[in-house]
């Protein structure tokens, strides 16, 4: 990258130890291992059925793996499940959206900020003037998202109302929420138009230099994915097969091969 | 649109405003007879509560539930021994005491929320429909060794001042209701609502944000059963005036549940409008059957038209409007205001063409 970050780029935040994962007798992903660094943009691709996805489950705790551990800041976390890596500062996004549909935008986002409310239900019920400051607090929080992700003529609809583009925006505003120093982005422009990933690029990229939030994203698109990361890892048959700065993987043989195929 | 009292917009407070008026003030100077209080409002107000307490765990928190009646019958059982055997806790303090009692059983039977979900939970939960009234069946302590089957609700007393008439109890219930159903409007709008119908909406992504699935059940059907605790206890001290486990049967579940999809699920004020329809329908049909027919149809025969009505409603609704007649009602609200902004617009273009 030519200019100068604002975040320079630091130690491994999250590890990956030889991870294997399998459903009944179907391996999807094998002996894998690989770091993300500190405020990097760190993309995962490779092949249809490679394990990404199955990968992101892994490290957020939706799937237990049989093997391997992960690492979050140099220590291994016992028994993951997508509650502790919330509190411990990870976020992510879905594949196939999972928004809360009949809640408006601005719910949806402010639902992000759960872990930044310490307010009981009693404290609620009779809203108590602490309640309220908090309450505030979020809401100006949710608000400024709002206002970076350009959705302020939205923020009150129903999410299950919106197009596509706008929900994966929604779901990416809600990730933002939380205020996390890592977020996971499951195939965050699957099925959006040239403008929409171009605008989503930029969105990814500004929050990377403005917050130095660490990206962790999962593409099929190899020309964004070039473009954007700082680093490239590539998945085929739940294996790794190249891993490095994209212009490394670029030349990778075995990546040419893996989305190319072989002349046998 | 800016909050301008706590949560509330100044709609709401207007919206509150009139509700306490027709209650406070209207009903009890236009209504004098003492059928409509003892018959319908109080029952309403009650099974309100009750239908409130529905709609936190099933419209709210997305848990298919159906054993409201049994909390019922655990709070009306826990005021009467209350009363009997801790008299200095007094009404209100016996009130509150048996909605939590009720919602320590609430805790007990959502328990299974945790494993298994939509109609299969619905058949979990049904265990404490039928375990809290066999309990209070087999066991004579809860009451009170009474070998007749039905108890004598005792007097409600309220700092030394008996509440004994139809009004007075109306009044009872009024106020108890108010303050609940504000409370539950306060948790709905908060963020203590946002994570329940996160749960409800979507619950892997709930808990990635940090919501406890765990935490976000047990309490709502703690909530829930503490609200239906409360109104089994006024149901049986204001309504019914006696205690019988029969009063609190599988088919006041169900008649709660149909409140609650008719009213409107994941609405606070569609629990009153669900119990209002369902306890005037039959009174509707009732007075259509005596006055229309002059008494030439069996009133067997009403009552059973009455559940095919329900039943071919509940078909309507869950079809056409699953958000029910709170949501009719809003709709129709807009369609006037739209009506009544044309109708101004026209005003004034016509007004306009004059001057011109």
């Amino acid at each position: 990258m030519e200019y100068e970050r604002k975040f320079k780029i630091g130690k491994p935040i999250l590890e990956v130890n030889n991870i294997s994962l399998s459903f009944g007798g179907v391996k999807a992903i094998t002996d894998t291992s690989f770091n993300v660094l500190e405020h990097e943009v760190r993309a995962i691709i490779g092949p249809n059925g490679a394990g990404k996805s199955s990968m992101l489950n892994c490290i957020n705790g939706i799937y237990k793996p049989q093997q391997g551990s992960v690492l979050f800041r140099g220590q291994v976390v016992p028994n993951i499940t997508p509650n502790i890596m919330a509190q411990m500062g990870l976020s992510r996004t879905f594949q196939n959206l999972a928004l809360f549909k009949r809640m408006s935008v601005l719910d949806n986002i402010l639902v992000g900020r759960k872990l930044h409310t310490k307010t009981n239900f009693l404290e609620v019920a009779l809203q108590l003037p602490k309640v309220k400051k908090e309450e505030k607090l979020n809401r100006d929080r949710s608000e400024e998202i709002i206002s970076f992700l350009e959705i302020e003529d939205i923020k009150d609809t129903p999410v299950g109302k919106l197009p596509y583009g706008l929900q994966k925006k929604v779901e990416l505003g809600r990730a933002l929420a939380t205020d996390s120093t890592i977020i996971l982005l499951d195939e965050p422009m699957a099925g959006m138009n040239v403008e929409e990933k171009r605008d989503m690029c930029r969105f990814i990229l500004k929050v990377n230099d403005e917050l130095g939030t660490t990206m962790v994203l999962i593409e099929h698109d190899m020309g964004v994915v070039m473009d954007i990361s700082d680093r490239v890892v590539v998945l085929d048959y739940g294996k790794v097969i190249g891993d490095g700065t994209p212009d490394e993987v670029r030349s990778n043989q075995k990546v040419i091969d893996a989305y190319l195929g072989v002349e046998h | 649109m800016k909050p301008v009292f706590m949560t509330y917009t100044k709609k709401d407070l207007i919206n509150l405003a009139v509700c306490m008026f027709l209650s406070v003030l209207i009903i009890p100077s236009f209504i004098t007879t003492e059928y409509w209080y003892t018959s319908i409002l109080i029952p309403w107000l009650c099974l309100a509560l009750a239908t409130i307490g529905q709609q936190i765990v099933m419209g709210y928190t997305g848990q298919l539930a159906l054993g409201a009646a049994g909390f019922m019958a655990a709070g009306a059982f826990a005021m009467f021994n209350l009363i009997l055997r801790v008299p200095d806790l007094g009404f209100v303090g016996s009130l509150i005491v048996s909605g939590l009692i009720a919602a320590a059983f609430g805790i007990l039977f959502g328990l299974p929320s945790l494993k298994v979900r939509g109609i299969y939970l619905m058949v979990a939960t049904l265990a404490s429909q039928f375990f809290i009234i066999w309990m209070i069946d087999k066991f004579g302590w809860f009451k009170n060794y009474d070998s007749s089957g039905i108890i004598t609700a005792q007097d409600i007393v309220i700092l030394g001042k008996p509440f004994t008439t139809p009004l007075a109890m109306y009044f009872v219930c009024l106020a108890v209701t108010t303050v609940l159903t504000l409370l539950a409007m306060n948790m709905a709008r908060g963020s203590t609502g946002r994570n329940w119908m996160a749960v409800r909406d979507m619950d892997i992504a709930a808990e990635s944000m940090g919501v406890s699935l765990l935490r976000t059940k047990v309490q709502a059907f703690a909530i829930s059963a503490f609200y239906c605790g409360v109104a089994g206890a006024l149901f049986a001290f204001c309504y019914l005036k006696s205690l019988e486990p029969v009063a609190f049967d599988i088919k006041l579940s169900f008649k709660i549940l149909f409140m609650c999809i008719l009213g409107g699920l994941g609405t606070i004020n569609g629990a009153f409008i669900g119990a209002a329809f369902i306890l005037l329908f039959p009174v509707l049909l009732n007075a259509i059957g005596n006055n229309v027919f002059h008494g030439a149809i069996d009133a067997t025969i009403i009552s059973s038209i009455e559940q095919v009505i329900f039943g071919g409603l509940m078909i309507i609704f869950m079809i056409y409007e699953p958000l029910g007649m709170a949501k009719l009602w809003e709709n129709l609200k807009q369609k006037l205001s739209l009506k009544l902004q044309s109708s101004n617009v026209k005003n004034l273009k016509s007004s306009l063409s004059k001057k011109s």
